[in-house]
């Protein structure tokens, strides 16, 4: 598909029927300019959890949710361990922990070996994800230079969910996206800006 | 809404039950996604296909259940992890531990002992170990076989030693332990005033008066009604106004004891149990 041709009526068009629950985003190098560009998409009133997973040194204090709260309409946080999950919140991973989500739509940390060199993993949670949420989940994947969150988008994907991977020719490393692509087959393959089109529509069609 | 449970969800439920019925190992509230992926681990490992197939092995072989029990405990530790953690219990627990004539510590959880090790040599520096009696407790035998022979791994020393540093230590680390059996063995004095114990936080009872709980990154893996459970036996073991440290991402905001503890350390979540 053409990236750039992709029209707001085709964006409705791909996601008609669905009743979107929640939303996951992953991503490793670059990602954190990638966020930038793309979370300040959502409206203040967003009726839709988010998931955030970026790839951060393990041992460092993540300011990501802080970073974005002054930036966003909408409360950001790091998620916390048997949280109930908010609709309308925009949660981060922290450093150190794998996060999943769990059938009762709470939060789970782990201390289970890193995948793929990563903690927190982007299949680990994508892949709790769509086993809560089901065909309910949308999962979006944007820049990386190494392979994890491609098994998670084809969990996602197996289980009913809607996948959309940035547009490899568009990420600043297209590592993740092919990788992705290859494994998932992806509903939507994506420019930033697009995806970034994409999100406020993710909750009128909810 | 919830989605229907998955048949792999079914056969889950089926393999704790089955565990607790024949073992008395009580997995029944662990968090599900961690245990998810830990079962699925071991049937890679074992050469099931199914978790039935797991289940059947598990019921009529002990060595199976064995191996599987060593995935469904989580035994990735390290020494003076979070080293704030360990700073944060010199500088403000120490001088409440050193107003007691006896002390006792609870390390709960402790797996293959990195952790008790860590605490004793903190006690030792602190004056206290001579007059402190730790319970080092954990579910999984082959851990606490591991930490009762406290050998560490050679190749860990040096990121425990910068761990150590950070963590205030006052000695130079490599006095504690000698290269020795491919390993790091650590000072047996450091070990003298521990008794290592099998205990379940699930099905157990309080054994113990104590003044000081560590039990970090344990209960991540329980649910809410689990981990109610437990607070609720620290509470009870704890004396007077006595003190509990968790791992750095825990919280009990979310359990019915979140008002029966204070935080002393907030962001290095050490806890004190607030006056009746």
């Amino acid at each position: 598909m053409s990236a750039g041709a992709v029209h707001d009526g085709v964006l409705r068009a791909a996601l008609h029927g669905r009743r979107v629950q929640a939303v996951v985003i992953g991503g490793s190098a670059g990602s954190v300019d990638a966020l930038i560009q793309l979370l300040p998409a959502l409206p203040e009133g967003f009726g839709l959890p988010v998931f955030c997973i970026l790839h951060m040194p393990q041992d460092r204090d993540s300011r990501l949710a802080e970073l974005f709260n002054e930036r966003l309409p909408l409360p950001v946080r790091e998620a916390v361990d048997k949280e109930a999950i908010t609709a309308g919140t925009v949660y981060f991973a922290g450093p150190g922990y794998h996060l999943s989500v769990e059938r009762d739509f709470t939060f789970s940390l782990s201390c289970e070996p890193p995948v793929h060199y990563a903690r927190p993993a982007i299949d680990l949670l994508m892949e709790s994800s769509a086993q809560a949420y089901g065909e309910g989940l949308v999962g979006i994947l944007l820049t990386g230079a190494n392979h994890d969150g491609a098994e998670g988008m084809a969990h996602i994907r197996a289980s009913g969910g809607f996948t959309v991977v940035q547009d490899p020719m568009d990420a600043q490393v297209a590592t993740m996206p092919l990788e992705a692509i290859r494994r998932c087959n992806p509903h939507l393959v994506l420019p930033l800006a697009r995806i970034r089109a994409l999100l406020p529509l993710l909750e009128t069609l909810s | 809404m919830s989605k229907p449970p998955s048949d792999i969800d079914i056969e889950l439920r089926m393999l704790v039950e089955a565990v607790y019925l024949k073992y008395n190992y009580d997995f029944r509230d662990y968090t599900g996604a961690s245990q998810k992926r830990r079962v699925l681990a071991a049937m890679r490992v074992m050469e099931c296909d199914t978790v039935s197939s797991l289940q059947a092995r598990v019921m009529h072989d002990p060595a199976a259940f064995a191996q599987l029990l060593q995935f469904l405990t989580i035994p990735v530790t390290e020494m003076f992890r979070d080293p704030e953690y360990y700073l944060a219990l010199r500088r403000q627990v120490v001088p409440f531990l050193q107003t007691y004539p006896s002390l006792k510590v609870w390390v709960a959880g402790c797996s293959t002992g990195e952790e008790v090790v860590s605490m004793a040599i903190l006690l030792h520096e602190e004056g206290l170990l001579e007059r402190s009696l730790i319970y080092a407790t954990d579910i999984n035998p082959e851990s606490l076989e591991s930490a009762r022979r406290g050998v560490m791994p050679l190749e860990r020393m040096r990121a425990y030693t910068e761990n150590y540093q950070k963590a205030g230590g006052k000695r130079a680390f490599s006095d504690y332990y000698t290269a020795a059996y491919g390993g790091a063995r650590f000072d047996r004095m450091l070990v003298e005033n521990v008794t290592f114990a099998d205990h379940s936080l699930a099905t157990d009872s309080v054994f113990a008066e104590t003044h000081f709980i560590s039990c970090r990154n344990v209960m991540i893996y329980f649910n809410r009604r689990l981990q109610n459970r437990v607070l609720g036996l620290f509470h009870e073991s704890l004396v007077h106004r006595g003190f509990l440290g968790l791992g750095s991402k825990e919280s009990i905001d979310f359990s019915s004891y979140a008002s029966r503890f204070e935080p002393l350390a907030k962001r290095e979540r050490v806890f004190r149990k607030v006056g009746a």
